[in-house]
């Protein structure tokens, strides 16, 4: 109480600003956010179950801000480093997944999140939160692209963008691998995945399905 | 204009089944389709669809929808959107809930473990990919790397990182002689 009890989204503000809030961006609340203007630190502690809407409005926001690419690096930010609502673990065995079955990758993982988080709904959630407002934006886009594409600086912007988004890319892959188990096999399927897909170019429905199949046997055998 | 419609089915749902480790795979075959099948676009028209899909924010895969949009208007980009994203959002569901269903089974473990090593050599994989086709060569490639390291070792937002890397590369681009 003694703290901000008049503006307790002033004070979220502040946090997210400097980057060491848990909880959330302005205008999207944790479920316990407005309960009492004295328990700030109620809100801070994220919610273990968010709200399908919650989740529709955070999968909205990064399919709309996510320039350059990188969704899954975004995703992993937001749920796992930034709100604390999935174990870095629980999230790659998802990203594992979504990587092996067929379809988009985020879109997969999106699901996968959703479902994890807040059930059928969640899922639904994440599904049409990663698409269908990108997907209105993007047709906006293409209607105003002859009027964006005259400028030098919409091409340098971009590109920049697409640079720093890499960063994104990279920093999850460098966490999968750290997760890895440091034993002689499993370090050899990454070596090997990575020289078949990004060196020889492989079709990736061999690959994951040749690698992925060698080692989940291994796997089996050693439990 | 159910036929544009079903078209539109026929050609991104099959597609759609085919894109393992993400929809960049499929794009060869998409612009085959649409450009030399069914004479959708002009290449020149698929070639900007595809700049303007790498220029939006979302999943690169709404590729599909500016073409939908293209083929047969408000219908069409739904249509093939759905066409595109649809059948496989069933098959995750069905085993997120399967996941879920059987937490700690032993084949799940095995395939949590066994897998783990495929998708870090996928997404590793796919970084050196980018980072060979990137635009603008070794500026923007340092400005990847920077940008990895401002994420592992600070809190940044990564739509604020975005933005610095943008402004970064226009300002460096400016700066530098060509």
């Amino acid at each position: 109480m003694a703290e901000a009890p008049s503006h307790p989204r002033m004070a979220h503000r502040q946090l997210a600003k400097h980057g060491g809030a848990q909880d959330d961006a302005p205008g999207k609340g944790g479920i316990f956010r407005d309960s009492a203007s004295g328990r700030l630190t109620m809100s801070e502690t994220s919610p273990p179950h968010p709200s399908a809407l919650q989740l529709f409005l955070i999968f909205s926001r990064i399919g709309l801000t996510s320039f350059g690419g990188g969704l899954s690096g975004w995703l992993l930010r937001e749920f796992v480093e930034d709100r604390h609502w999935m174990s870095e673990e629980e999230f790659l065995n998802g990203l594992a997944i979504s990587q092996a079955l067929p379809g988009v990758n985020v879109k997969n993982m999106a699901i996968w999140i959703g479902y994890r988080l807040c059930g059928r709904w969640g899922a639904i959630a994440g599904f049409t939160g990663i698409i269908v407002p990108p997907a209105i934006l993007i047709i906006l886009i293409a209607v105003g692209f002859t009027t964006l594409e005259r400028f030098d600086i919409t091409h340098l912007a971009l590109d920049g963008a697409a640079a720093a988004a890499i960063g994104l890319s990279l920093s999850m892959g460098l966490t999968a691998a750290r997760r890895v188990p440091r034993r002689l096999v499993p370090l050899l399927v990454m070596v090997a995945t990575f020289v078949a897909v990004g060196v020889l170019r492989l079709p990736l429905v061999w690959v994951v399905l040749g690698l992925g199949a060698f080692s989940v046997a291994l796997a089996y055998a050693r439990l | 204009m159910p036929n544009a419609l079903l078209a539109l089915m026929a050609v991104f749902v099959p597609l759609s089944l085919v894109t393992i480790g993400g929809g960049q795979s499929a794009i060869a075959d998409m612009q085959r389709q649409v450009v030399e099948v069914q004479h959708w676009m002009t290449q020149a028209q698929f070639v900007d669809a595809f700049a303007i899909s790498r220029m939006a924010p979302g999943p690169g895969s709404l590729l599909v929808t500016l073409i939908g949009w293209h083929v047969a208007g408000f219908w069409g980009a739904v249509v093939a959107t759905l066409a595109i994203f649809g059948p496989t959002a069933f098959m995750i569901y069905g085993v997120a809930h399967l996941w879920s269903r059987y937490e700690g089974a032993r084949w799940q473990r095995a395939l949590e473990l066994g897998l783990r090593p495929v998708a870090a050599g996928l997404i590793l994989a796919a970084v050196y990919v980018l980072m060979l086709t990137l635009d603008g060569g070794w500026l923007a490639r340092l400005i990847a790397l920077a940008s990895t390291g401002a994420l592992m070792l600070t809190r940044i937002n990564p739509l604020a990182l975005i933005a610095i890397g943008a402004a970064i590369y226009i300002g460096l681009h400016a700066a530098l002689p060509a």
